[in-house]
């Protein structure tokens, strides 16, 4: 896709070339602005492993879909869904442990998508596309797409704010004080996986739960309350998607690599800045 | 259900997975009234609170509630992940209206120094009269504390007793505490339920315990005291299914002081 790049740049179609840059741009900072505050729960409650699960069972749904030649965006966001109320009842049932059970249904999905994307050699498959992100590919109706949905998981995300921070800091407390805690962890949860299907094309399945808790956890350092937090880790992923790409764009390298590893720089960059004084 | 009654409950039975966990229990409180519920582990106290809370429903029996009742509630002990930055300040807003006077709470549980502290920075004794301020943020009908001195030292768990029946006196609130420290308990409870997954006794502690300087003996003898009270829960375990009568609390005190008094 880099290439891609290039090629369009020899070719001068300078118009063209401004536009791939600017939607990939505004695609990964939607996405960014998203993933901050919804990648701060996934730190508070511990779920980067229940992320990874997700994202790397959302490529057995693009595979059969790929397959049962479905609409693509439709059918990742669909599979992603899926999976995520299917782990909730396995997660409330409760026959494992819960990283046993993720481990085992993310690397089992994971070999399966792979297998069932292989059986579907008729159809020309950018495998690499879904494992590490295609940002520079995003289109018009891509970007559409992406706005929308990290439009409505940001809104959903305001109003329900101080609901799931109470069932975070407390389940049984928050239940008691008259919130329905498992319905909005399960919309939580819905909240994520939306986010993880809309940011495959940016950084692909392997990287997703990256671009959730790098900026989060860079966040935690220069905040003190939850909503700077939030913001900071927003702030983090958006200077991670222009570095990223700014990389990409001057060094040809891939660019879902290239903004997970901005998002790292800037996660070290803030741990090595010294404190004034212990918090 | 009468006028000052917070919650009865009828023959509640509870199992799990086939194993009984608590059979035909009892329990009214009332307004204004401190009902601590002792027993050994594994005798059903947490689940018998998570009934009473509603976040368990029973196999058997029955469950009533005051219409409109309020119910505050201190778990055990809370953890805060590091990762999540939360000062005492935002955390009891998370419970109540967002105009509530945190301020005046904190002072309450006297710990007005508190509030922009770091939720997860906090000490055991610091967590718990959060929790308790939190518990309080709702101007609960009815108090429920999950052992509310855990994690506390010896001085600090004669205060917090005291502050809980400050507490109670101030807001005439219903009070159902789980409670190991019977001997520190004691001077203000008005009804003890001993649990073993049946209820044991019920009934009002021995009147000697309501002496200062018996409190104060015990505070220091605090370690002796309860091994020989858990001792002896172990043995009342041992006569499970005695009819329930009201001497078997003030049994286990008697040998406690008598062994050592």
């Amino acid at each position: 896709m880099v290439r891609l790049v290039a090629i369009t740049m020899q070719t001068k179609e300078l118009i063209t070339m401004a536009d791939f840059v600017l939607y990939a741009l505004l695609a990964g900072i939607s996405i960014a602005v998203v993933a901050g505050p919804l990648g701060c729960f996934v730190v508070w409650r511990r779920m980067s492993y229940f992320g990874d699960t997700l994202a790397h069972s959302s490529l057995l749904g693009v595979a059969i879909a790929i397959l049962l030649n479905l609409q693509m965006q439709v059918a990742i966001i669909g599979s992603c869904l899926a999976f995520a109320a299917l782990l909730l009842l396995l997660e409330k049932k409760q026959a494992l442990a819960t990283d046993t059970l993720l481990g085992i249904i993310a690397h089992s999905t994971l070999a399966f998508g792979l297998i069932v994307l292989s059986i579907s050699d008729r159809v020309q498959v950018n495998l690499n596309a879904f494992l590490f992100g295609d940002l520079l590919t995003v289109t018009r109706s891509d970007l559409f797409w992406i706005v929308s949905c990290c439009l409505i998981c940001g809104v959903v995300l305001i109003l329900f704010w101080k609901r799931f921070l109470a069932i975070t800091v407390h389940r049984e407390l928050a239940m008691i004080e008259g919130l329905a805690a498992d319905r909005l962890y399960a919309l939580l949860v819905f909240l994520i996986a939306i986010l993880i299907a809309v940011a495959m094309k940016i950084v692909g399945v392997l990287l997703i739960t990256s671009l959730l808790i790098i900026p989060a956890a860079a966040a935690r350092r220069v905040s003190n309350t939850p909503e700077q937090m939030a913001l900071g880790s927003a702030i983090a992923g958006c200077l991670a998607v222009m570095g990223g790409l700014g990389l990409s764009y001057f060094w040809d390298t891939p660019a879902g690599p290239s903004i997970v590893a901005t998002a790292f720089v800037l996660f070290i960059v803030v741990y090595l800045k010294p404190t004034a004084g212990k918090r | 259900m009468d006028r000052d009654l917070l919650i009865k409950a009828r023959g509640i039975g509870v199992n799990f997975e086939g194993r009984q966990i608590l059979s035909h229990i009892d329990l009214e409180i009332f307004q204004g009234q401190l009902v601590t519920l002792i027993g050994p582990n594994g005798a059903g106290k947490t689940t018998l609170v998570r009934v009473v809370l509603g976040l368990l429903t029973p196999d058997e029996g029955q469950m009533e509630r005051a219409q409109g009742l309020k119910i505050g509630y201190m778990p055990q002990k809370l953890f805060v992940e590091p990762t999540l930055p939360l000062t005492v300040e935002r955390f009891l807003k998370l419970a109540g209206p967002s105009a509530l006077d945190v301020g005046t709470l904190l002072e309450e549980v006297r710990i007005s120094h508190l509030l922009k502290q770091q939720v997860s920075r906090l000490s055991g004794g610091e967590m718990q009269r959060v929790l308790l301020a939190r518990a309080l943020s709702r101007k609960p009908h009815l108090l429920v504390l999950d052992e509310p001195a855990q994690g506390v030292d010896v001085n600090g768990q004669i205060e917090l007793y005291e502050l809980i029946n400050i507490i109670r006196a101030d807001h005439n609130c219903g009070v159902l505490m789980v409670s190991h420290d019977l001997h520190l308990v004691m001077a203000g409870t008005d009804e003890v339920i001993c649990l073993n997954q049946h209820i044991c006794c019920h009934g009002k502690p021995e009147h000697v315990s309501t002496d200062p300087a018996y409190l104060a003996l015990f505070g220091r003898r605090e370690a002796e005291t309860l091994a020989v009270y858990t001792h002896h829960h172990n043995h009342s375990h041992d006569i499970k299914g005695a009819i329930i009568g009201e001497a078997c609390c003030d049994h286990h005190a008697d040998k406690g002081t008598h062994n050592h008094g």
